[in-house]
């Protein structure tokens, strides 16, 4: 008898391996988060300080800057040249994902992911399947409209709305309405469109998916003969057009998922039944 | 996203662009004018010391709490909606924790970003807003009492707000008058102010001064 909250995407996986193994990427995603987000959290609650700022800039042991790359970009356009710690800061971070895989940020960083993985986990267990079509490329003119918006107007424009600077920001130093917004991510995935936020609309996504076009860090199909068919990998996957070329290509095509809009969330592995999926790099694929 | 083999007619590629514009622009335009029904010029909030002009520091500021947390009086929060400055940037108010004036400024200096400058000299050439007496109904000077918390409490003593002999109504007051030229706008005299509500507050220095001006002929004064 399987677990009542074990995802319907997982079912296949866990009765092959067992519950532990079928949840391997997925606990190792959710303590990375944790992680991330508690590192932030010690100084301003404990008083023990690792990190200090937030997502958009921070400081390492007080030795380290950090900067989104993204709100560095929007700060470019809106014509203000930052000073070395940002620019630095900047660079160093998106040299992370360019290693690991520029979507890594959505599944293995964000909290947002958190809040859209739970609207999807109640899809499926309530049985809502009202899906709204929306274009995969919509978000990457959102990403556009943020920078016409930052050009227009002299500011961070996206920094106005972003729900991902609001919710970790809810966790370091607080927020008060700023729930609504990410209780309307989380409606807007539950009832309007499978995946409607991450895979359609943020541009931070979109813009860590260009950043990952040409990342390092890959998953691989690598063992695609044995491939059943079942279509768990492509019911657990944010992003299932990315599994199509490497699973289902033929003779010297790549075996790798290289599309840009892969998160390298490993939730693939997680759930196939006969270990199709490796994660891997691109020198070994 | 769509197959990259698909066949596309001229027709259906020109009409994609101009759709995949038209959803770009109109978003952008409309976060635009989202943004711009906060306007900057009337900006209330008191920025930390160094701080940019407040049109460029809303393009500077990445809302990262850096100088948040590292006042050691927790002067500072980031704003959350509807607090009078714009989503996350940062900002105090003077009449609960005022600017304590620190002679090593730690909040200019854990800007990552140039929002608010590092090399600032000296506190004493932040300029955070001035100081402006409003209440000149109820300010206790002004009934011909001797209160004067704002002139004893002021962290530049003497020199930001004085006592001035002034003759109201025939009657000798002293009044306190806030020098902007030294005045950082650091808050103590409205924070310390013993009314309900401060008759002396801290305002942006635009919004203080009152600015410049132009008067219907064209004439600027």
């Amino acid at each position: 008898m399987l677990r009542w909250w074990i995802s319907d995407s997982r079912r296949l996986g866990v009765e092959a391996h067992g519950v532990t193994r079928a949840h391997k990427w997925w606990f190792l995603r959710r303590m990375t988060q944790i992680f991330v987000l508690a590192i932030f959290m010690t100084g301003p609650l404990l008083g023990f300080w690792i990190a200090r700022g937030n997502f958009a800039s921070s400081q390492l042991l007080g030795l380290v800057d950090l900067s989104d790359p993204y709100i560095f970009l929007q700060s470019l356009v809106g014509r203000h040249w930052p000073i070395l710690p940002a620019i630095t800061g900047a660079l160093l971070i998106a040299a992370i994902y360019i290693l690991v895989g520029g979507r890594a940020y959505c599944g293995w960083v964000c909290p947002v992911n958190v809040v859209t993985d739970a609207a999807y986990w109640m899809r499926e267990k309530t049985g809502l399947t009202r899906d709204r079509k929306l274009d995969k490329r919509t978000r990457l003119f959102i990403l556009a409209g943020t920078l016409i918006a930052s050009a227009l107007t002299g500011t961070i424009a996206w920094e106005f709305l972003n729900p991902v600077s609001l919710l970790q920001r809810a966790f370091i130093t607080g927020i008060g309405i700023g729930w609504v917004i990410i209780l309307a991510v989380f409606l807007l995935d539950l009832f309007v469109a499978r995946r409607a936020w991450c895979s359609h609309l943020c541009p931070v996504g979109a813009f860590y998916g260009l950043l990952g076009r040409v990342s390092l860090v890959r998953v691989s199909a690598r063992d695609r003969e044995a491939c059943t068919d079942c279509g768990a990998c492509f019911n657990i996957c944010p992003e299932p057009h990315v599994i199509v070329p490497a699973l289902k290509g033929s003779g010297d095509d790549t075996r790798l998922i290289l599309h840009g809009d892969c998160q390298n969330c490993g939730g693939c592995i997680d759930s196939c039944p006969v270990d199709v999926f490796r994660m891997t790099t691109r020198v070994r694929p | 996203m769509a197959p990259s083999k698909r066949k596309v007619t001229r027709r259906q590629a020109l009409t994609e662009t101009a759709k995949a514009a038209g959803v770009a622009c109109l978003g952008g335009f409309s976060l635009a004018a989202f943004i711009k029904s906060a306007d900057p010029v009337d900006a209330r909030a008191l920025r930390p010391p160094g701080a940019l002009s407040e049109a460029a520091f809303q393009v500077a500021c990445v809302h990262c709490g850096l100088c948040v947390e590292a006042c050691p009086y927790g002067t500072l929060s980031l704003a959350e909606w509807g607090e009078g400055a714009p989503l996350g940037t940062p900002f105090f108010t003077a009449r609960e924790t005022p600017c304590y004036m620190c002679k090593d400024i730690p909040c200019a200096k854990a800007c990552p970003t140039g929002a608010l400058d590092r090399d600032l000299p000296s506190i004493r050439d932040a300029n955070m807003g001035v100081a402006v007496l409003v209440g000149h109904e109820t300010c206790l000077n002004y009934k011909g009492l001797n209160c004067s918390i704002c002139v004893r409490v002021c962290p530049i003593r003497g020199e930001a707000i004085s006592l001035e002999d002034q003759e109201i109504n025939g009657r000798k007051l002293k009044i306190p008058v806030v020098h902007s030229d030294k005045c950082t706008g650091c808050g103590t005299c409205e924070k310390q102010c013993v009314l309900g509500h401060a008759a002396i507050r801290v305002l942006p220095r635009d919004l203080g001064l009152g600015g410049k001006g132009r008067n219907r002929a064209g004439r600027n004064f």
